[in-house]
């Protein structure tokens, strides 16, 4: 192919991601990405311009080297391109798939002033799973051995990261993780149809073969304390996520037919309800029922989508604000939309009504409508008064945010927390107040993102690394 | 995986296990319990730690077989494993000298009762057991109570064995006989504890209960476990299990533990469906 002028690139279209249909899609759990075919990688990469001074860069979280990769994709040098990826990130096939693009990498890209955006999440996950698929294991560098010891607690993105590059560096590294699983959110939380689980397995394998060591069904507080995994190890490493659901604190809210997104989405994903009775754990049954999702996030996309594949007649986000201010990523909105989910936006629960037996029979909100902009300049929801709606539902999915769990401070009295329980760190080192204890992930942040989590966990392995060198540098 | 070192039915349907849970064992304290997953398609299912042998390394488990999952556990045998076990989990039980404690247990109740009691008993209280059971084959653990009571009543619904009347009947006695009761433990049926709160009313006595909500993950993650109780919500799995009698909102628990019933059926059927086909298959193989 003759090299391309930066007008031509700037002209070719995006390459859109093929899909399964919204009405097959919407009878089975498998993944609606289907993925970039070799031919379209190679076109979707000649429309990056290779710009010397790639704002894209800045806007990814861990400065993945965007240009270089994908003028490897546009030449089918795809391992290499896997080679540059991996680089800066540890979790190219997840962040691929679940980064919030629109907001970070390509929401700078200078293609999309004039055209859309190089689809830069589209390519990463393209690279990832080709190397998956094609190249299988491959022993990456290893420091020599230190003899240092470092535990990891909990098993999400942050721990996995954190734990990926410990191990290259030469420490022995024990992840402790409280359910039977690891993967944190994108095994209990992220469905499979936006993630497949098989992704998530085939990152903690390469992990396992590198010997980092996994104990699952160990719940760091309960079965051992941090300060005994200090008598055994070196360094401790905290990533236990934001894991405590938030519920409306409304009347009725204890209903039957009414869960947390992290009760529904656990019994789904985790658990495998949707396999019920092969799978123990049951979920109750959402045939031809109305299913009433409350919040705007990745969450109550994930949850609302679920719901319709179980069979849900009905499938409702109800938002107390307006679309522009929904913080669920762009395509997940999309998606949901194509599927039939229904969205009452500028609605607030005030209360549930049940029946006899304690069903959920139908919710009563509140209409707002946006009122002056506040100090972040957001128009704030306000109530329209006696505009009061009763809609009928018959199961409720509460998706309004996680607070953090509270297992781990409470039993580790001096980790300084702030008032929402959030652990505080060092930014530049993600050190705690406790010598020899770092943390990193949605527990420092508050619920984030995948790859800030990830960002964190390397950013304390590299610490970690400097201060089991030297330990006088606490 | 975690092996079962001993398993014995001590009533109908209810079973014993000792299993291999080193970290468990040295950690658990009286009113905690341990998450259960038999096998990889299993339910995460709640069982109080009845007791444990640090030194040995188990935890013990007392398992009445109600549905699918504790029935498949109740066909396990010594030698076997258990796919995953966590814990302790739960708060441990708030062990004070109230002075006359009585500890009640209905049916296998008895076996999260237990523990509790011999705390109890330890920190120097008067221990007066009522074990409950429908007839004289369901009263559990008669022996490990007597070590630790300083009396001691067994009850049946039909009068086969012990008092003639249910729990609270008895406990009704002993305060109309104007025994001086200064705390009260209550674990068995939602009804039971129910009724042994309204019972303890009128009296002011502290009653504490067990509450047994259905549970996922058991480490307050999902909320599926959320009791009303003093009309707040609480995850039962890290506020409780054990909370204020008279505070407890029992009619919600009650409602919200028959949430799967239909797929409780099921399930069962399916696997008494399975448990035939292959004790048939195994006839032939032998014929
Ligand atoms: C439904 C849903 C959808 C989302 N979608 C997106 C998306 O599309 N894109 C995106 O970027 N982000 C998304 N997010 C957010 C993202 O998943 C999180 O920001 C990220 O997973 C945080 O990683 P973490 O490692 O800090 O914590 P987690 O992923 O929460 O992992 C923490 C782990 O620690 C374990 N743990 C907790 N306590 C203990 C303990 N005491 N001992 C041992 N282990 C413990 C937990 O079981 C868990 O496995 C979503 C979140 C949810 C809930
Ligand atoms: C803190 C706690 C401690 C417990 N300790 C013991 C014990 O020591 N011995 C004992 O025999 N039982 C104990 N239970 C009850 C035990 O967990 C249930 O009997 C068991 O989960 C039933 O599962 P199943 O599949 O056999 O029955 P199913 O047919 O599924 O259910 C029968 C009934 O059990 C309850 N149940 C179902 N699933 C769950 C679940 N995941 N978590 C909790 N309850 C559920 C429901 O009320 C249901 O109606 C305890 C429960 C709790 C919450
Ligand atoms: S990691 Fe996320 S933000 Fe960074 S380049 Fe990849 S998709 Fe973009
Ligand atoms: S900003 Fe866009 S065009 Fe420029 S290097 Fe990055 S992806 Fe390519
Ligand atoms: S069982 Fe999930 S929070 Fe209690």
């Amino acid at each position: 192919m003759p090299e391309l002028t930066n007008k031509e690139r700037m002209q070719i279209p995006r390459h859109h991601m093929p899909e399964q249909p919204p009405e097959v899609r919407i009878r089975n759990f498998n993944e609606v990405n289907l993925g970039y075919t070799i031919e379209l990688a190679r076109e979707e990469a000649e429309r990056c311009l290779r710009c010397k001074k790639p704002v894209c860069v800045e806007g990814c979280p861990v400065a993945v080297k965007i240009p270089d990769f994908i003028k490897m994709v546009a030449e089918g040098k795809f391992k290499e391109a896997a080679e540059i990826l991996k680089e800066d990130n540890a979790l190219p096939a997840v962040c691929g798939r679940v980064c919030p693009q629109e907001d970070q990498c390509e929401k700078v890209c200078v293609v999309g002033k004039k055209n859309e955006p190089v689809a830069i999440g589209h390519l990463e996950r393209f690279v990832a799973d080709w190397e998956r698929k094609n190249l299988g294991f491959r022993m990456p560098e290893m420091k020599p051995k230190t003899g240092k010891k470092v535990a990891i607690v909990g098993g999400g993105p942050a721990g996995l990261s954190c734990a990926g590059d410990l191990i290259r560096m030469g420490h022995d590294v024990t992840v402790f993780e409280a359910l039977h699983e690891i993967g944190g959110v994108l095994i209990y939380g992220i469905p499979e149809f936006r993630l497949p689980k098989e992704i998530v397995r085939a990152e903690v394998d390469y992990l396992r073969q590198l010997g980092v060591e996994f104990k699952t069904d160990y719940v760091i507080g309960l079965t051992e304390t941090v300060d005994e995994l200090l008598e055994r190890y070196d360094a401790v490493f905290i990533g236990v996520g934001a894991g405590l659901p938030y519920f409306l604190n409304i009347p009725g809210e204890n209903l039957l037919g009414i869960y947390s997104a992290n009760e529904f989405l656990t019994r789904v994903n985790l658990m495998r309800a949707f396999e019920f009775p092969k799978a123990d754990t049951p979920i109750m049954n959402l045939q031809g029922k109305d299913v009433a999702v409350f919040g705007g996030g990745n969450t109550a996309m994930d949850a609302v989508r679920t719901a319709l594949r179980l069979g849900a007649k009905k499938a409702m986000i109800i938002y107390r604000r307006t679309e522009a201010e929904m913080p669920a990523r762009i395509e997940e909105i999309k998606h949901a939309k194509e599927e039939g989910v229904e969205f009452i936006f500028l609605s607030a629960p005030l209360e549930f009504i049940g029946d006899d037996d304690g069903w959920v029979r139908a919710v009563k909100v509140q209409k707002m409508q946006l009122g002056e902009p506040d100090e972040s300049g957001r128009r704030k929801p306000v109530p329209i008064e006696g505009a009061i709606e009763i809609i009928p539902i018959d199961a409720a999915v509460i998706a309004i945010g996680n607070g953090s769990n509270p297992i781990i401070h409470k039993t580790t009295p001096d980790l300084k927390v702030n008032k929402w329980g959030n652990i505080i760190v060092d930014p530049e080192t993600m050190k705690t107040s406790k010598k020899g204890v770092f943390a990193g992930g949605d527990i420092v942040t508050g619920g984030a993102t995948v790859i800030l989590a990830m960002g964190a966990g390397r950013k304390a392995a590299k610490a970690i690394d400097e201060y089991l060198k030297n330990p006088d540098i606490w | 995986m975690n092996k079962i070192v001993e398993a014995r039915f001590i009533a109908p349907d209810i079973k014993l296990f000792r299993i291999e849970a080193p970290k468990i064992a040295e950690k658990r304290k009286p009113g905690q319990f341990v998450v259960v997953r038999v096998d990889e398609y299993g339910e995460r299912i709640p069982l109080t730690i009845a007791d444990s042998d640090p030194n040995e390394g188990t935890v013990t488990i007392i398992v009445q077989g109600v549905g699918k999952t504790t029935k498949q556990l109740n066909l396990l045998e010594a030698g076997d494993y258990v796919r995953d076990i966590v814990g302790p989990l739960g708060k441990p039980s708030e062990i004070e000298n109230y002075g006359v404690a009585v500890s009640i247990g209905g049916g296998v109740g008895t076996a999260i009762a237990y523990p509790t009691a011999k705390a109890l008993k330890e920190a120097g209280n008067y221990v007066i057991g009522i074990i409950g059971g429908r007839s004289k084959e369901y009263v559990i653990l008669e022996d490990e109570m007597k070590k630790i009571c300083d009396e001691l009543y067994p009850t049946t619904d039909d009068g086969s064995y012990g008092f003639h009347g249910f729990v609270t009947h008895k406990l009704q006695q002993l305060l109309d006989e104007g025994r001086k009761i200064d705390f009260v433990l209550a674990i068995g049926p939602i009804p039971m504890m129910k009724a042994v709160a309204e019972v303890t009313r009128p009296y002011g006595i502290k009653t504490v209960v067990s509450l047994n909500p259905i549970m996922v993950d058991a480490t307050g993650m999902c909320g599926g476990c959320r009791v009303t109780v003093d009309n707040k919500t609480y995850f039962a799995c890290v506020d409780g299990p054990e909370f204020d009698a008279h505070k407890v909102d029992f009619d919600n628990l009650m409602k919200r533990n028959r949430m799967y019933i239909e797929h409780e059926k099921k399930a069962l059927e399916e696997f008494i469906c399975r448990i035939d086909l292959m004790a048939k298959k195994l006839e032939k193989q032998n014929a």
